[in-house]
């Protein structure tokens, strides 16, 4: 799986490549080190080398020694620019990525779940790497190294290790292959139970009011409870991997012993020879640890990269592709010919149905409906939120699919209904709409929501800090902000999706006041819940249930059209 | 690389929170009193004190077989010594010696199995355990302290801070025993061995020590610098994502993606280095492990040839020299993740240590007989009445009608010190009354509800609730007295059903089914894929915000109390949507008292009365036609002339 990964290296591959080798090298220094020691015995000792030999050789052992330092540094210092390179390979991999998405891509995945895609889930595919490149080269390239120089050294005595090693190794692939799904479940079980938990966080309110306090412990506790048997589960048989480990290479340590001590009485090894065998059954009992200590890491990571995995394999559903880089935005027509649409891409569940309707350039169209009659849905299809499922939608008298992205949004603003500001000054905030926009023109546009005033009731006017998501400005402010910011787009088509609801009645007229004496022929489309913000509208659309009721200005709609008259009554009733 | 992943996503505070998020940076945080900390800890453990016992017998047992049996390498090879060249040697004495060898390494690995199953038994009862006392208490604290904290912090409590603890649990705790027990049983074999060479590997140790102070003292600055950028980057992507949208109608993916690289970029620069230091460190010591190694073979072989020492302590010994050193460097790789688990643990008991809701109060809410004369009594029966209990100085109960009466009675709030909320209002709702609640954001609306169901107390004044002080009402009772429906609908997961049965769980399904029938919810339950048995998910993104308002109205429906509170609850209701329901909401209000505090005047016209707040005191009040004559704030509001915001 985190093969699928691997472009993410980057420039950083060499360094994924150099820390293996560097690991090689230290493992074969450090397996060199107890021949020698073997020799200083042999030679030094019982061979007559004497005190020179002793020195020549041990000098020797420790430089290899520093050597090994030298070439562990280094891959730890490789190591570390693999993964970390690694890391913001795929953080700037998948923001992009997301970046690419349309709507429909990102309802699929939640927020918050996208979140944790670009952070926990990369710290621990960048930790998988590290283990891969350093323990997982290490610990099997240690246990070949060691055998084979085993065999050089007494091919006999080696048969212990040929014959402890594949039982150990088979009992690890035995236990780890059990356990695999068991700690898959195990994180089933944390994922339920984190949910169930930010739930809880969420709605404490709710809890609390309803005093559901036991109803919800309960629930808590068998999460919690499930969670314990699976994690027992799922580590019964692992835990049992190390002391296993152990037994092994203690029955080596005996098996050594004894056939080696055998060997050198009958003088077919020599003393040296034996201690470097018991030192190889140290470094071969650290490498088999180390690999089921990676395993769990391993395991960890993957579901982490199979997460990342998916975002890197959605395929972004509105693209440029077959558009034309050269054509612009003509006028504000719009164009609905015979347009269905529908979220879960489904004929039977159609949340657009059939509809009709041509809108003629600085033409302004209100649009009511009341809760899911599909307004929203409506106008995202105008700068290509969404792609109409059947029938065709054509901006300026182009398909909007014949347009650039960029080119379709820069002449379609719109104010989502729920709208975001970012952290930084209201000034970065309105830039959005412009990048280039002077200041005469941020507060003309500021002028015109209306929202002129209350900034410059701040102490720091313009530069005023907004927090992130603009949590320091009322619902009020924030909408005309927002109104702001899109007309700084200067657009061909301004879309408000119920941008206004938190704006009073007066402030909603004078913004959409300013809106027709300075728009030129901008065509305005506005949703709205009050009769009032679209009562001047030139045509007003009565959306229910995905199709369109009616068409008509405020006097035909009330006297022709029920569900309009309802609504405008319901909003009448008791005005002095 | 331990380390790195304590950083859980940052996630956004809480609806009402005063927003303090934004990511935490926490990886060096250090624990301020280890001891109390770790006491605690073991007091959770003490459940299994046996298996405890069996834990640490089975780790010593393992530790000190691995140092005995390497000593057994020193008679055997010099035992072999003697043999060398003779043509019948006896090897019963070797035979011996490994049998002794093998009993006590079998003796080991047996500790080694008990103690590494008992342990998982321990630790995965203890986090069980830690987690539901931590669960349970939280359900007991205060809504300010929800108000205090942001989701993502309690959340990490509950994530990364338990994770961290398993570790150190299942882990870190045998590590660490398994480490004294080898070193000193290393330690004491070495000296009996060879002082000489003790000395040796001692000078080994102090510059093994200097290495990791060294390195870690360097690390430790990069780790900050990197857990600095990390939040820049996590803050910059939970923001980005979450305005998505925003971004996209606004054609910047292009810009932000610049920025992005930007602060990628410079936390790979900070996180390459930090991530350096941490894993150099392993090799470093390992290989002066081996220089040490190194060291003890040459001069050991040098004092050989002089006579001072045998070839058998030199095996002995070398094996020491790995296995003294090995424990040295776990312990130093694993400090941090021991201190950073241990700083979590003491914030998971912090958060336990919190007070929780206090003053439970004396009366109860019981259901209710009355008898035809006007008294009342006491049943266990589901009369549909209840009554407020309370128990005098004699010890004989009284009861009081639940009837739903309201009165404030000059009182003052602030949420922090010296920052009135509330100044000494007065209001009264009469049962079956309909109050409205209007005024801008921050002029007190909320707070007033909040008061009445006790989510905070009142600093100066009273509230009485059918002549009682809602403070001596148990809380419980009280708030099962009333219904709530909030601006911000929370849905669990579940079926609708189950998301309306949260109002009362003993509902019935036509009960159920009625009540999303009053909330007007039936029409587009219906039309859901499986109706009321649709599954949602955790916060409903499956419906929209209106439909979410109308299950919420249903839960309140079904829960039937006398006093009900309406906080903006058909704010994402269409008014056509609202209208008809408004049937439906009369008949959820009949005889009720119902506080309702709505921006949209249209919803609150029909009420008996109107406050108009400001500032946190009551400057109208009134009918809606009596607040139009009297042409104040009120008809400014309502004739659009005044903005509201």
């Amino acid at each position: 799986m985190i093969k699928k990964l691997i472009p993410c290296l980057g420039k950083y591959k060499i360094y994924a490549v150099l820390t293996p080798l560097c690991v090689v090298m230290e493992v074969a220094l450090d397996v060199y080190i107890p021949i020698l020691m073997g020799r200083i015995i042999n030679i030094g000792i019982y061979g007559g080398g004497g005190i020179s030999y002793v020195f020549k050789v041990g000098v020797l052992m420790i430089l290899m020694a520093l050597l090994a330092m030298c070439f562990g540094a280094l891959s730890g210092r490789f190591a570390a620019l693999a993964s970390t390179g690694f890391a913001s390979g795929i953080r700037s991999k998948v923001f992009s990525k997301i970046q690419a998405f349309s709507f429909s891509n990102v309802d699929k995945f939640s927020p918050a779940s996208l979140i944790t895609r670009l952070t926990t889930d990369v710290t621990y595919a960048q930790m998988a790497l590290t283990t891969i490149i350093r323990i997982a080269v290490r610990a099997p390239f240690m246990l070949v190294l060691t055998t084979t120089m085993a065999i050089r050294i007494n091919a006999k005595l080696s048969l212990v290790f040929l014959t402890v090693m594949p039982i150990l190794a088979v009992v690890l692939a035995v236990i780890i292959t059990k356990a695999y799904p068991l700690f898959i479940k195990m994180l089933g079980k944390f994922d339920k139970l984190n949910a169930s938990l930010q739930e809880n966080l969420a709605a404490i309110r709710v809890v609390k009011a309803f005093v559901r306090r036991d109803y919800e412990n309960e629930k808590f506790t068998k999460a919690a409870t499930d969670l314990q048997i699976a994690q027992k589960k799922a580590e019964k048989l692992f835990v049992l991997s190390m002391p296993f480990v152990q037994l092994g290479m203690y029955i080596c340590m005996i098996a050594v012993s004894w056939f080696g001590g055998n060997l050198i009485i009958r003088g077919g090894m020599q003393t040296g020879d034996l201690m470097t065998f018991i030192s190889y059954i140290g470094q071969i009992l650290m490498s088999l640890m180390m690999i089921s200590m990676s395993f769990v890491m391993i395991v960890m990571s993957k579901a982490s990269v199979s997460r990342i995995v998916e975002v890197l394999d959605e395929l972004p559903d509105i693209s440029d592709e077959g558009a034309d880089p050269e054509l612009e935005v003509r006028d504000g027509s719009i164009s609905f010919d015979n347009v269905s649409f529908s979220y879960a891409k489904d004929k039977s569940n159609l949340t657009l149905e059939s509809v009709n309707l041509e809108i003629k350039s600085g033409e302004t169209i209100g649009i009511i409906g009341g809760t899911g009659s599909a307004k929203t849905t409506l106008v995202q299809l105008i700068p290509r939120l969404y792609d109409v499922f059947d029938g065709s939608l054509r901006v300026g008298g182009r398909d909007v699919r014949d347009y650039k992205l960029n080119n379709l949004r820069s002449a379609v603003a719109m104010v989502l209904q729920k709208n975001e500001l970012f952290s930084g000054t209201i000034r970065d905030n309105l830039r959005w709409g412009d990048e280039n926009a002077t200041y005469e023109e941020l507060i003309a546009a500021c002028k015109a929501a209306s929202a002129h005033n209350f900034i410059m009731s701040f102490p720091d006017g313009y530069d005023t800090w907004l927090g992130q998501g603009g949590v320091n400005v009322s619902g009020g402010q924030k909408q005309r902000l927002c109104i702001a910011r899109a007309l700084l787009r200067n657009p061909k088509i301004l879309i408000l999706d119920d941008s206004t609801s938190a704006v009073d009645t007066a402030t909603d007229l004078s913004i959409r006041q300013a809106l027709r004496e300075n728009r030129g022929d901008t065509t305005l489309i506005i949703i709205a819940q009050r009769i009032s913000s679209v009562a001047d509208a030139d045509r007003i659309i009565v959306l229910d249930n995905g199709k369109i009721n009616a068409v008509g200005t405020h006097e035909q709609l009330l006297s022709t059209n029920d569900i309009y008259r309802e609504v405008f009554e319901s909003q009448q009733k008791g005005v002095a | 690389m331990a380390e790195t992943r304590k950083q859980g996503p940052a996630m956004r505070p809480g609806p009402r929170g005063p927003g303090r998020g934004g990511p935490r940076h926490r990886s060096m945080e250090k624990p301020k009193d280890i001891k109390k900390t770790l006491g605690r800890l073991l007091a959770y453990m003490l459940d299994y004190k046996f298996q405890l016992v069996g834990v640490f017998v089975g780790i010593i047992l393992s530790a000190l077989a691995g140092v005995a049996g390497t000593y057994f390498l020193r008679p055997i090879i010099n035992g072999l010594g003697e043999f060398i060249g003779q043509q019948s040697p006896d090897l019963s004495n070797l035979i011996r010696t490994l049998f002794i060898m093998g009993l006590i390494y079998l003796l080991g690995s047996t500790g080694s199995f008990v103690y590494n199953r008992l342990m998982l038994n321990i630790s995965t009862g203890t986090m069980r355990k830690i987690r539901i006392d931590m669960f349970r208490h939280m359900q007991n604290l205060p809504i300010k302290y929800y108000d205090t904290h942001t989701h993502g912090e309690l959340m990490s409590r509950f994530t990364n801070d338990t994770d961290t603890l398993r570790e150190i649990l299942s882990r870190g705790i045998p590590q660490l025993v398994t480490s004294v027990v080898s070193i000193t049983g290393v330690f004491i074999m070495m000296l009996v061995i060879s002082p000489i060479l003790t000395l040796l590997v001692i000078i080994m140790l102090f510059i093994m020590l200097f290495a990791i102070k060294k390195i870690g003292g360097k690390s430790a600055n990069f780790f900050i610098k990197q857990q600095r950028h990390l939040g820049e980057v996590n803050g910059f992507i939970e923001e980005m994502i979450v305005g998505q949208k925003v971004v996209k109608v606004f054609s910047r993916e292009e810009k932000v993606g610049e920025e992005f690289e930007e602060l990628n970029e410079k936390l790979r620069k900070s996180s390459s280095s930090a991530q350096t230091f941490a894993g150099i460190l392993m090799p470093i010591m390992a290989n002066l492990s081996y220089v040490n190694y190194a060291l003890t073979a040459s001069v050991g072989a040098a004092m050989a040839i002089g006579g001072y020492l045998d070839i058998g302590s030199i095996a002995s010994f070398l094996q020491y020299t790995r296995s003294f050193s090995r424990p040295i460097t776990e312990i130093s790789h694993q400090f941090n993740t021991l201190l950073a688990a241990l700083a979590g643990a003491e914030r998971i008991f912090d958060m336990m240590d919190t007070p929780p809701e206090i003053n439970e109060g004396s009366v109860t809410l019981v259901n209710a007989e009355v008898s035809d004369d006007g008294t009342i009594s006491e049943t266990e029966r589901k009369t549909g009445s209840w009554a407020w209990k309370r128990i005098d100085s004699d010890g004989k109960p009284e009861y009081v009608r639940l009837r739903g009466e309201v009165r404030f009675e000059n009182v003052t709030f602030a949420y922090e010190e010296n920052k009135n909320v509330l100044n000494n209002i007065s209001l009264y709702a009469k049962p079956g009354q309909k109050i409205a609640l209007v005024g801008s954001t921050g002029a007190g609306k909320t707070t007033i509800t909040n008061l009445i169901n006790r989510f905070y107390d009142v600093q100066e004044g009273r509230i009485l609730y059918d002549g009682i002080d809602v403070r001596e009402i148990k809380k419980d009772d009280l708030r099962r007295s009333l219904a709530m429906v909030l601006q911000d609908t929370n849905l669990f997961t579940g079926t609708v059903r189950d998301n309306i049965r949260y109002g009362r769980l003993d509902a019935t399904d036509e009960e159920v089914e009625r009540a999303a029938k009053i909330a007007n919810a039936d029409f587009f339950i219906t039309h859901l894929p499986q109706g009321y048995d649709t599954m949602l998910t955790g916060d409903g993104a499956n419906l929209s915000q209106g439909q979410r308002q109308l299950l919420a109205i249903a839960r309140a429906a079904i829960a039937d109390p006398p006093v009900l509170i309406l906080d903006e609850a058909t704010s994402s209701i269409d008014t056509r949507t609202e209208a008809l329901i408004e049937s439906g909401m009369d008949k959820l209000m009949e005889g009720k008292t119902v506080f309702i505090i709505a921006h949209r005047l249209s919803t609150v016209r029909n009420a008996n009365a109107i406050m108009v707040m400001e500032n946190g005191e009551i400057i109208e009040r009134g009918d809606h036609n009596s607040l139009i004559e009297q042409r104040g704030k009120y008809y400014q509001l309502y004739t659009g002339m005044f903005e509201l915001d």
